[in-house]
């Protein structure tokens, strides 16, 4: 760049009189100097061919939110399938994006005191909702939390087979496929085509003395309730191999917690617990289990213990069991850790403490009430069938076969109409033909849930 | 009152509210918001809602969250942040490889609480992602150029799963070519932890090279471990020491010549931002951290991105979905058949993305360059400075530049006083900067400690953290039992000796802690500071 040098807001001593005071001051005559160890054949002899940049903020605003306005907006959507829409309180968002809080790392306890008891607070009231003892620091997000989970019950057993409902979410099950891959075989658990639920015949027949963890979803990918979980919990155990649930955390208000039926762990993603849809940024994953050695010394992630300081009184937290965690052992820690979800676990802690219990207890019965008065009304419209009749949390698939319409095409034209449908299970679940998951949490109005039910209506 | 002009520190203390558990704050009634209701139409036509849940899945005792009214729930967690010292309100420059910059308010802005981000679902219809599929294909175009590579993902939501995404890349290459017999990954000892448990977590065995005595990589000793059990490398450069390897094409060299691939883990690319690419050294795989290097906020270590770039040659094993143009439309392409699956649900950290492509688009080249040239420039100065404070030693090569960070010691300190770096670490909270990282483990160089400044930081704040270190040796000197002390001005004192491995101590909720019944006995136990 010929001219005059750019003085950048965000790096202060690009000021050139500052710059040749400290060049000076290494003894270092010009720039490249600098770089004396970086031979010359390993250096780009070029300028990096980039876009000529945006200097001011207010143009880099224009810039960005002209790109983005093209992703129009004003939908009204009923996706879920592992990500929902749920209501986020203020105060969250507020926490979130304290500068403290957005910008501290992971440094020791003393500076970042306030941030050590957040993570606290995050899996102590997480263990008032599942009902267990034990959480460590968050995961990527779900499908993480599946995976380590089937990884942590294969260390504790030695066995080195595992048994997963075949209709899995697929961003769950693709995850966990590719972390079990290098020595654990996954075994696929059917589903009973009537109820939508777990065949459980099949499925004892894929219990053995071999299997290490039974894993299942309650409520499940399709959205219905696993009615036999404590009867699948009870194979498990009987063959000596743990009872793996992931549920989805916002039903627990209402729903028993997995570990009231038998789980010994309690996995899944913490989404919907105050965190935006973030086009998929919202995610976290977390797992639970009891105060048992043998559990506690298979987690991956940090844990981290309330301790007391010299100060009578005093609450300090520190790392627990550290060399059990890569930081500590490299290699030889428990798979491998690094940076995951901090913020979004901090967020979790606002709003339970937000919620309370009678706040869970009312968001779960909200979101009961307004998704079964959906499915009801949507399988009124001409061509459209609720596909399986057992309960279900916020989630129920809709049969669209007798309408002699693809759920592309339905979707598609729905979309005309400002209305974003349910995710299409055709391909992945080709069995149910022109099925469609749709999902309404507490955010869905009797408006909303109407307004679907005449557009699909008018487009079948 | 400001710094003391002459000594340039200044009299902090840290906010300090004493604040209890959340758990102790419940006033059995209060509520800390309400839920909407459903329509009385609606609740006509279905009843309760939860009627239909089966007995055995019914909730039968309320869950144990505490009943906190609003002000409150906010007020407690405002106060957990003021007793959180983030980088937007210290000189945060001894997390040393962590890259901690200066993260521009105005992503915040234009991403997170932007609602074509925020309110979009991620499996929702393409055409309404059309600018954010844009985004992120642009910002693959930039870290192309970068990097050299010739392709991305960025579904890897950390540094670490990026490597391990390469590991499983690595795994899916050899197998594509029926070569079953490489068990093995090379990783050197001054390269991040992740960089030899990764690997390991996709089925290697690890093997670790040890430094020489200019704190290299030995080659020697790497060119012994390659054989054809070899799959992959996965090293850094620098590495945690700052010191550039410049033989590092060789290593790749070496690596290629057995059938290996080689990684390189760029999370701090900071000091070679422009100046050097990975393609060009040879490797076939590396990751950016884009919480670090470019300025994505690391929010309490979250929201983070290991962007990982391949070669061509490799890029029909990457995650799906893709991100990619046809004609003007952007779409997610699924369809690879030799793609090693996913490792992270949907497409990634999407607003940390926005937020990288933001900090690209201000600087261009010429910005990129002076992040590159600025940083080293700061940690040379620092260097230079810190050199001269009584008790710290600058291991390795001595009398060469480092680039973005400097493994220091202080052994010499140690030695004469007792004072370990510990100790100074936590007394530098009693003066309002963040503590700094020592080593990964195991500590290579006794009494380490790690800084780097990155070009975030002026002269006015390097000085300001010398001036810090500075008085925490001459306290060494003078009187050992204070520093060993600290910290006194920081939110909390220093923690009892209590054991955290031993699990009479362990208390990670606040339910286990109840239950040991040592809430009690922090209380009876401590003693009191004199």
């Amino acid at each position: 760049m010929s001219g005059k040098k750019i003085v950048f807001p965000y790096i202060p001593n690009s000021v050139p009189d500052v710059k040749r005071q400290m060049l000076k001051a290494v003894k270092a005559k010009h720039e490249m100097d600098l770089y004396e160890e970086i031979p010359e054949r390993l250096r780009v002899k070029r300028r990096l061919r980039l876009p000529k940049p945006i200097l001011d903020e207010s143009s880099l605003r224009r810039h960005v939110e002209g790109i983005l306005q093209r992703n129009g907006s004003g939908y009204l959507s009923f996706l879920g399938a592992g990500c929902a829409e749920h209501f986020v309180p203020a105060v969250c968002d507020e926490i979130n994006g304290r500068g403290e809080f957005l910008t501290a790392y992971g440094a020791a306890s003393y500076a970042d005191h306030g941030k050590w008891q957040a993570y606290f607070e995050y899996c102590s009231l997480m263990g008032e909702l599942l009902d267990m003892d034990i959480l460590s620091l968050p995961l990527y997000d779900g499908g993480q939390a599946a995976a380590t989970s089937l990884r942590m019950a294969s260390r504790m057993t030695g066995r080195k087979e595992v048994v997963v409902p075949r209709a899995l979410n697929p961003e769950v099950g693709l995850v966990i496929k590719n972390y079990l891959k290098p020595d654990i075989t996954i075994n696929e658990a059917e589903y009973d085509r009537k109820t939508g639920t777990l065949d459980l015949k099949k499925l004892r027949s894929k219990i053995s003395s071999k299997t290490a963890a039974v894993l299942i979803e309650n409520p499940t990918y399709l959205g219905l309730l696993e009615a036999d979980a404590a009867e699948i919990g009870r194979m498990a155990r009987s063959a000596g191999a743990e009872f793996i649930v992931y549920t989805d955390p916002i039903s627990l208000g209402v729903l028993s917690p997995p570990a009231k039926y038998g789980a010994t762990f309690a996995c899944g993603d913490f989404q919907p617990l105050g965190l935006h849809l973030n086009t998929g940024g919202g995610q976290g994953g977390f797992i639970a289990t009891h105060d048992d050695m043998r559990y506690i010394s298979q987690f991956k992630e940090e844990l981290y213990g309330i301790t007391p300081t010299i100060e009578p009184g005093e609450y300090g937290f520190d790392d627990v069991l550290y060399n059990r965690t890569a930081y500590g052992s490299r290699e030889k820690g428990n798979e491998y850790t690094g940076t995951a979800n901090g913020l979004w676990a901090i967020t979790v802690a606002v709003y339970l403490s937000l919620m309370g219990p009678k706040g869970m207890q009312d968001t779960g019965r909200t979101i009961m009430q307004m998704s079964q008065y959906a499915a009801k009304r949507l399988s009124t419209v001409k061509g459209v069938r609720l596909r399986f009749q057992g309960p279900f949390f916020k989630e129920f698939v809709l049969d669209f076969n007798r309408s002699g319409k693809s759920v592309a095409a339905i979707n598609r034209a729905l979309l005309k109409e400002r209305i974003i449908g349910g995710k299409d299970l055709s391909k992945e679940l080709p069995e149910l033909g022109q099925s469609s998951l749709y999902c309404v949490t507490e955010m869905r109005t009797q408006a909303d849930i109407d307004r679907l039910a005449g557009a699909m209506e008018e487009v079948l | 009152m400001g710094r003391n002009p002459k000594t340039l520190l200044r009299k902090f203390h840290e906010a300090k509210w004493d604040e209890q558990i959340i758990l102790e704050m419940s006033v059995p009634g209060e509520r800390g918001i309400l839920v909407r209701e459903a329509e009385p139409e609606v609740r006509r036509e279905v009843g309760s809602g939860v009627s239909a849940i089966p007995p055995g899945l019914r909730r039968r005792s309320k869950p144990g969250l505490p009943e906190v009214n609003q002000a409150r729930v906010l007020r407690h967690f405002l106060h957990l942040s003021q007793e959180t010292l983030g980088t937007d309100v210290n000189i945060d420059i001894g997390e040393g490889t962590c890259t901690m910059k200066y993260s521009p308010k105005v992503h915040e802005q234009i991403s997170n609480r932007n609602p074509a981000i925020r309110d979009v679902h991620p499996l929702q219809p393409t055409e309404t992602m059309q600018g954010t599929l844009e985004i992120v294909y642009k910002l693959e175009q930039l870290l192309k150029e970068v990097s050299g590579m010739d392709r991305f993902t960025f579904q890897p939501s950390g540094g670490a799963q990026g490597v391990y995404t390469s590991a499983a890349m690595i795994r899916a290459y050899h197998e594509s070519r029926g070569d079953t017999q490489r068990t093995e990954a090379i990783t050197t000892m001054f390269s991040h932890p992740c960089d030899a448990a990764a690997p390991a977590t996709a089925g290697y065995k690890i093997i670790t090279i040890m430094p020489d005595k200019d704190g290299y990589a030995d080659i020697e000793a790497f060119k012994g471990a390659l054989s054809k059990r070899t799959a992959g490398i996965f090293i850094t450069n620098p590495e945690d020491t700052g010191i550039y390897n410049p033989l590092i094409d060789e290593f790749v060299k070496a690596a290629h010549e057995v059938g290996a691939l080689c990684h390189t883990d760029q999370a701090n690319a900071n000091g070679i931002l422009g100046i050097a690419r990975a393609r060009d050294a040879g490797f076939d795989l590396s990751q950016f951290n884009l919480h670090k290097t470019f300025s994505v906020p690391h929010q309490s270590t979250g929201g983070s991105v290991g962007a990982l770039g391949c070669t061509a040659e490799l890029a029909e094993f990457l995650p799906v979905p893709q991100v990619k143009l046809a004609g003007e439309k952007y779409y997610l392409d699924y369809n690879a058949p030799r793609s090693i699956g996913k490792v992270r649900s949907f497409i990634g950290n999407v607003p940390s993305l926005v937020k990288a492509y933001a900090w690209i688009m201000q600087l261009g080249d010429e910005g990129l360059r002076q992040v590159a040239i600025c940083s080293v420039l700061n940690n040379n100065y620092l260097m230079q400075k810190l050199q001269q404070i009584p008790g710290v030693v600058v291991r390795y090569a001595p009398g060469r530049r480092r680039l973005e960070q400097v493994r220091y010691s202080w052994e010499k300190l140690y030695e004469d006083t007792g004072v370990g770096t510990e100790d100074v670490r936590r007394r530098m909270a009693d003066f309002g900067v963040q503590s700094y990282s020592t080593s990964h483990l195991p500590w290579i160089v006794p009494q380490p400690f790690t800084i780097e400044p990155t070009e975030s930081f002026s002269k006015d704040d390097l000085d300001e953290y010398v001036a810090i270190l500075t008085q925490i040796s001459k306290e060494a000197y003078e009187n050992p039992e204070f520093v060993k002390g600290a910290p006194y001005n920081s939110v909390v004192h220093r923690n009892s000796s209590a054991s955290m491995d031993d699990p009479v101590n362990i208390a990670v909720t606040w339910r286990q802690f109840v239950k040991k019944g040592l809430d009690k006995r922090v209380r009876r136990s401590a003693t009191k500071r004199s």
